[in-house]
C-alpha cells in the first residue's frame, strides 16, 4: 500500500488538507497525518513515498490525487528538503515538524526523542541549568531573558512547591511558530518542560494555551496522556485561555491560571521566586522550553555556536501578512530583514511594493525597505527603536494607510488593557481619538475651560496639526514610561515608528526626509 | 432558560475533581454545556468554589470569551489583527457584515448568526481568516464570503 503524508495543521485543514487526505485515503493509500512543513504556498501538501524517499506535491486538491499518484502531476516538487525555501533554513527546534506524526510516541523515538530528557536525567539540576546557561538560549516569548539565569533563581529558591508554566498564549499578529509546534511536535515541549522540572526542582507543570487555538489544545492534551509514563513523576496539564491577549503577560497568565481576572502582578516579586500560588515558578515561552531538548541532546555548544552577536542559536522566525512565501523559517540568529522579507518571502502576495514591515506583532515597530539592513538581533532591533518580540514578520504593500496602522495600534491596546494603569487604560483611548482628529485635520479647539482666566498654562486658542502630533508623541511618551507592563509601554513603538517613518501618512506640511541610508 | 438544578449537577460533578484554580475550566465547561454562562448560574458557582460572587461576576466580565446571554445558531469570527488586515480584511468584514445582515460585533436579530471579532488565529501568512462555527477557514474573498453566508443561513 502506497504511504502518503499529509498535515494536520490548523493552517492546512483551513487550507483543505482534510479533503486531501481523505481523497487518498478513497484511493486506497495509507495516509499519515503531520505537522505543517511551514510554507503555505505549497499548501495543500501531500509526500508520497517512493523507494523510501518523500516526494512532494503542491498545492494540490482532492482531484489530483490520481496524477500525483502516477508521478505525472506538474505540481511536482521533488524532496522537501532541496526546496530553496527549506534548504537554508537550519532547524534546531523544528526538525520533526512536518516530518513526524505528531502523536506517535515510536515515530517521536526514533527521531531523536526522548534524547535530551535521558541526558538530563544523567545530570545533577546544577549541571543542566549551566547546559541551559552555555547555550545562550534567551526567551523567545520577546523579552529576550536568558532562560539559564532565570532557571538558576528557581532551582536556589527553597520551597516545598515549585512549578513549571509554559506561555502559549501566542496573541501576537503574525506569529504561529507556539501553534505549530504544539500541533506538530508536542512531545518535544513536553519533554522540554520535564527537563526544566528536573534542572529546578518542579513537579508539576502548566501549558496554558489560548482559547483561540483549539488544535492545538487537542493535540497537547492527547500528547500529555500518552507520555505521562515517559515523563514521570512530572505532571502536565492543559489550562485555556479566553480571550484575553494580557494574559500572555506573565504575571497576568499566573492570575488567569489561579482563576482570577487576568491583571499584571507588580514586580518584584519575579514569579521565578513567587509565582504560582506564590511558589518559585519557571515562566517560559513555548520556543523557550522546546529548545532545550536540542541543547541537552547535542550539547550547549552545537547550539551557541548558531547566531549573531549576543543572540545566539536559532530563531523560528514567521514570515506572515502580505508575503508570497509565507511560513515558518527557522534560522540563526543574524539574518538581516531584507532578506526574510524580499528573498526568503519572494516580496508581497499581492505583487505591489513592499512599503513597511512590522515586526514583533501588536507591540512591535514598523519598519521602512530603507532599514531592511537591520540584521536579526535582539540588540540591533532595539537600537533601532523596535524589538523582534516573537519573531513574526507582517508584510504591507504600498496601500497601507499608517496613520490607521497606528490608530489600530491604540484601538487594540484599549481593548485588551487589564485595567490596572492609567497611561494604558485612558492614554489608548485618548490615542485613538487623538489620532482621529490629526487625520481628520480637526485639531481639538479649544474648551469653555481653556477660555477661564483661572487657566493660565493653556493657550486658550484651538491647537495646530502640529501641536496634535506634538501631543502625540507626548502621549506616547507618557504610556512608554508610565505602564507597569509592556502592553501600554510598547504600544508606542508601532505608532511612534509609523509617525517617524511614514509622516506623510499623518497629514500636514512637515513631512520627515526618509530615515538615513 | 436553563434549568438551574442542571447546572447545579453540573457545577457539583466538576468540582468534586478538586481541581485547583479552578474558576476559569468551569466557566469554560459551563458555557461549553449549556452555551453562554447564565448570569444565575453565578451564585452556584460563587458558593461552589468558595469565592465572591463579585469574584465570579468580575472574571466572567474580563475575559472576551464567556457569554452571559445564549449565542446566535452560527457563530462567524473573523480575524481583524495586522496581518490579516495587510491581506485586505476590512474590505472582506465589510463585505461579509453586509452578505450577513449584521454589523460586527453583533447577533442577528433572528437569532441565525453573529459576526464576531477575533484577533489572530495563527494562520497569518493565508488570511483574510475566520473560525465558522469552529472550523478555520483562510484566504476568504469575496467567492468565500458567498460560500459562508449560504452555509450560515441554511
Ligand atoms: C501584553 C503582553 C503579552 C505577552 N504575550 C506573550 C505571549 O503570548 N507569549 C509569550 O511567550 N510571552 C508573552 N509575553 C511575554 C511574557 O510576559 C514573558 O516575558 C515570557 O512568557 C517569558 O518567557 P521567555 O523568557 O521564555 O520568553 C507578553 C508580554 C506582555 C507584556
Ligand atoms: S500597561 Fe496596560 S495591560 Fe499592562 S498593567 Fe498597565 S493597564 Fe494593565
Ligand atoms: S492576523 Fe489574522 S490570523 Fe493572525
Amino acid at each position: 500500500m502506497t504511504r502518503v503524508f499529509v498535515s494536520k495543521d490548523m493552517a492546512s485543514v483551513a487550507l483543505g488538507a482534510d479533503g486531501l487526505a481523505r481523497a487518498f485515503a478513497d484511493a486506497g493509500c495509507e495516509v499519515v497525518r503531520t505537522g505543517s512543513r511551514g510554507l503555505f504556498s505549497i499548501e495543500p501538501l501531500v509526500e508520497v513515498e517512493t523507494d523510501g524517499a518523500r516526494i512532494a506535491y503542491g498545492p494540490v486538491g482532492p482531484g489530483d490525487v490520481a496524477a500525483v499518484l502516477d508521478g505525472s502531476h506538474p505540481a511536482r516538487i521533488g524532496a522537501i528538503e532541496a526546496h530553496p525555501f527549506f534548504a537554508s533554513q537550519q532547524r534546531f527546534t523544528f526538525a520533526r515538524c512536518g516530518v513526524t506524526d505528531p502523536l506517535n510516541l515510536a515515530d517521536y523515538a526514533a527521531n531523536g526523542g526522548w534524547k535530551g530528557l535521558e541526558a538530563a536525567f544523567s545530570l545533577s539540576p546544577q549541571e543542566v541549568v549551566d547546559a541551559v546557561k552555555a547555550s545562550g538560549l534567551r526567551g523567545r516569548g520577546g523579552a529576550g531573558f536568558p532562560t539559564g539565569i532565570k532557571w538558576q533563581t528557581v532551582l536556589d529558591t527553597d520551597a516545598d512547591e515549585k512549578f513549571i508554566v509554559c506561555n502559549a498564549d501566542e496573541g501576537d499578529s503574525g506569529t504561529f511558530a507556539d501553534r505549530m509546534l504544539m500541533e506538530g511536535d508536542p512531545y518535544c515541549l513536553i519533554e522540554g518542560m520535564a527537563i526544566a522540572g528536573h534542572a529546578v526542582g518542579a513537579t508539576h507543570g502548566y501549558i496554558y494555551i489560548r482559547s483561540e487555538y483549539p488544535f492545538a489544545i487537542e493535540a497537547m492534551r492527547e500528547a500529555i496522556a500518552r507520555s505521562a509514563g515517559k515523563v514521570a513523576p512530572f505532571t502536565l496539564e492543559v489550562r485555556v485561555g479566553a480571550g484575553a491577549y494580557v494574559c500572555g503577560e506573565e504575571t497576568a497568565l499566573l492570575d488567569s491560571i489561579e482563576g482570577r481576572r487576568g491583571q499584571v502582578r507588580a514586580k518584584p516579586p519575579l514569579p521565578a521566586i513567587e509565582g504560582l500560588w506564590g511558589k518559585p515558578t519557571v515562566i517560559n515561552n513555548v520556543l523557550s522550553l522546546a529548545a532545550v531538548p536540542f541543547i541537552l541532546a547535542e550539547g550547549a555548544q552545537a547550539y551557541a555556536d548558531v547566531g549573531f552577536g549576543r543572540s545566539r542559536g536559532t530563531m523560528p522566525i514567521q514570515i506572515a501578512g502580505n508575503v508570497k512565501n509565507g511560513g515558518l523559517y527557522e534560522v540563526g540568529f543574524g539574518v538581516t530583514l531584507g532578506e526574510l522579507v524580499d528573498e526568503i518571502g519572494g516580496g508581497t502576495a499581492s505583487g505591489r511594493p513592499v512599503r513597511a514591515v512590522q515586526v514583533g506583532g501588536p507591540l512591535g515597530a514598523y519598519f521602512p525597505p530603507s532599514m531592511f539592513h537591520l540584521p536579526f538581533d535582539y540588540e540591533a532591533f532595539a537600537q533601532a527603536g523596535g524589538l523582534i518580540g516573537h519573531a513574526g514578520i507582517t508584510v504591507f504593500d504600498d496601500s497601507v494607510d499608517m496613520a490607521h496602522m497606528a490608530r489600530f495600534a491604540m484601538e487594540f491596546c484599549a481593548v485588551e488593557s487589564c485595567g490596572k494603569c492609567t497611561p494604558c487604560r485612558i492614554g489608548s483611548t485618548r490615542g485613538v481619538e487623538l489620532i482621529d482628529r490629526i487625520v481628520a485635520k480637526a485639531p481639538r479647539e479649544s474648551g469653555a475651560l481653556e477660555a477661564m482666566p483661572q487657566i493660565r498654562n493653556t493657550k486658550g486658542a484651538a491647537r495646530t496639526h502640529d501641536e496634535e502630533i506634538d501631543l502625540l508623541r507626548d502621549l506616547c511618551d507618557t504610556m512608554k514610561y508610565g505602564s507597569l507592563c509592556a502592553l501600554g509601554g510598547f504600544t508606542p513603538y508601532p505608532v511612534l515608528s509609523a509617525l517617524d517613518h511614514f509622516r506623510e501618512d499623518f497629514g500636514g506640511a512637515s513631512a520627515l526626509p526618509e530615515a538615513a541610508e | 432558560m436553563t434549568d438551574l438544578e442542571e447546572i447545579q449537577t453540573f457545577i457539583d460533578r466538576f468540582v468534586r475533581q478538586g481541581m485547583r484554580g479552578a474558576l476559569l475550566p468551569l466557566l469554560h465547561a459551563v458555557q461549553e454545556e449549556f452555551g453562554h454562562v447564565d448570569p444565575k448560574a453565578v451564585p452556584l458557582i460563587a458558593d461552589a468554589l468558595n469565592l465572591s460572587r463579585a469574584e465570579v461576576h468580575g472574571v466572567i466580565s474580563f475575559y472576551h470569551d464567556f457569554r452571559t446571554a445564549a449565542p446566535a445558531r452560527h457563530v462567524v469570527k473573523l480575524c481583524r489583527a495586522e496581518s490579516c488586515q495587510s491581506r485586505g480584511s476590512a474590505a472582506i468584514e465589510a463585505e461579509l457584515s453586509r452578505h450577513l445582515g449584521v454589523a460586527m460585533g453583533n447577533s442577528r436579530k433572528d437569532g441565525q448568526v453573529a459576526l464576531e471579532p477575533v484577533y489572530c488565529l495563527g494562520l497569518c501568512a493565508i488570511g483574510p481568516n475566520a473560525l465558522v462555527d469552529d472550523r478555520p477557514v483562510a484566504r476568504i474573498d469575496s467567492a468565500a464570503v458567498e460560500r459562508i453566508t449560504s452555509e450560515v443561513e441554511a
